[in-house]
């Protein structure tokens, strides 16, 4: 069975190629048995995600958040 | 006499046209632009005239955006195409015979036993809404914490993917190194980055 590197580096290399069937198959098998391959495998695809939404849109969400009404000014 | 508000000093939201006059807002514009552009390009000269003409070119449609928010996701994407057009160029000068051995400081990350097996600190956790996560700005800070802590070629070559979304072959000849060695500096990047942020900001979630 492959160990935890080279499933990784399977599952890491499928953003930038088409696996072969018997990759695929490989991974499947390994991630049968490794909770943390499985998780791994999710979060290579999340991280993209992440990543074109902060290129696309890094400041949208940040001024929605930290945007604070203006405090009147009290003038006595 | 405290009725009397200048025009200058109005406290609402600038006229979009007034975004890039606003010293304070656009030092730090510059500055973040800057900083990307270094980080892929790997030349202050060339990151310098890319972030320059950025904001030229920004300057024509300034009254076009209504929001400072808005402004600025256009003037990066605006950015990220000069860098694109420039990392392309530079491929057609490249020097195809040379591939550079990997710096020791870009090394995987120590997460595996030397059987290849996760160790059990830094086997990963299922993240809970990862999604939702995306809409908080504290998030974005820890990512970019993140980000700014991989090793320099894995940090750049990483954006380049994910970021600009060059292909496997657009990146390898901008920066010179084999298909092999860039899979394996994503591959690090990954694991490195999904462990950072897993430790500052997944673990919160975490239902064990």
């Amino acid at each position: 069975m492959m160990n935890c590197e080279q499933a990784t580096r399977l599952m890491s290399d499928s953003r930038e190629r088409t696996l072969t069937l018997r990759e695929r198959a490989a991974i499947k098998v390994h991630n049968l048995l490794c909770d943390g391959c499985k998780n791994f495998n999710v979060q290579v695809q999340d991280l993209g995600q992440i990543a074109r939404r902060y290129a696309r849109e890094r400041d949208d969400s940040q001024a929605k958040t930290s945007h604070k009404p203006e405090q009147p000014r009290s003038t006595e | 006499m405290g009725d009397t508000v200048l025009p200058g000093e109005m406290p609402v939201e600038k006229s979009p046209a007034n975004h890039l006059t606003d010293p304070a807002f656009l030092a730090d514009l510059r500055r973040q632009m800057l900083k990307f552009a270094v980080l892929q390009l790997d030349n202050e000269a060339q990151a310098e005239d890319a972030v320059q003409e950025a904001l030229v070119g920004a300057l024509k449609n300034v009254a076009s955006f209504e929001r400072k928010a808005a402004l600025k996701t256009w003037v990066f994407a605006i950015l990220k195409h000069k860098i694109t057009d420039l990392l392309r160029y530079r491929q057609r000068w490249v020097d195809v015979e040379k591939h550079r051995e990997l710096p020791d400081e870009e090394s995987l990350p120590s997460v595996f036993d030397t059987r290849g097996f996760w160790h059990q600190d830094d086997r990963p956790n299922r993240w809970a809404q990862p999604v939702e996560a995306i809409d908080d700005a504290h998030f974005w800070r820890v990512f970019e914490a993140c980000l700014e802590d991989l090793p320099p070629a894995q940090g750049r070559v990483f954006m380049m993917r994910e970021f600009i979304e060059l292909d496997s072959d657009e990146i390898c000849q901008s920066v010179d190194i084999t298909t092999s060695n860039l899979h394996v500096l994503l591959h690090r990047a990954r694991l490195r980055l999904r462990r950072c942020l897993e430790m500052h900001w997944f673990c919160e979630d975490e239902a064990l």
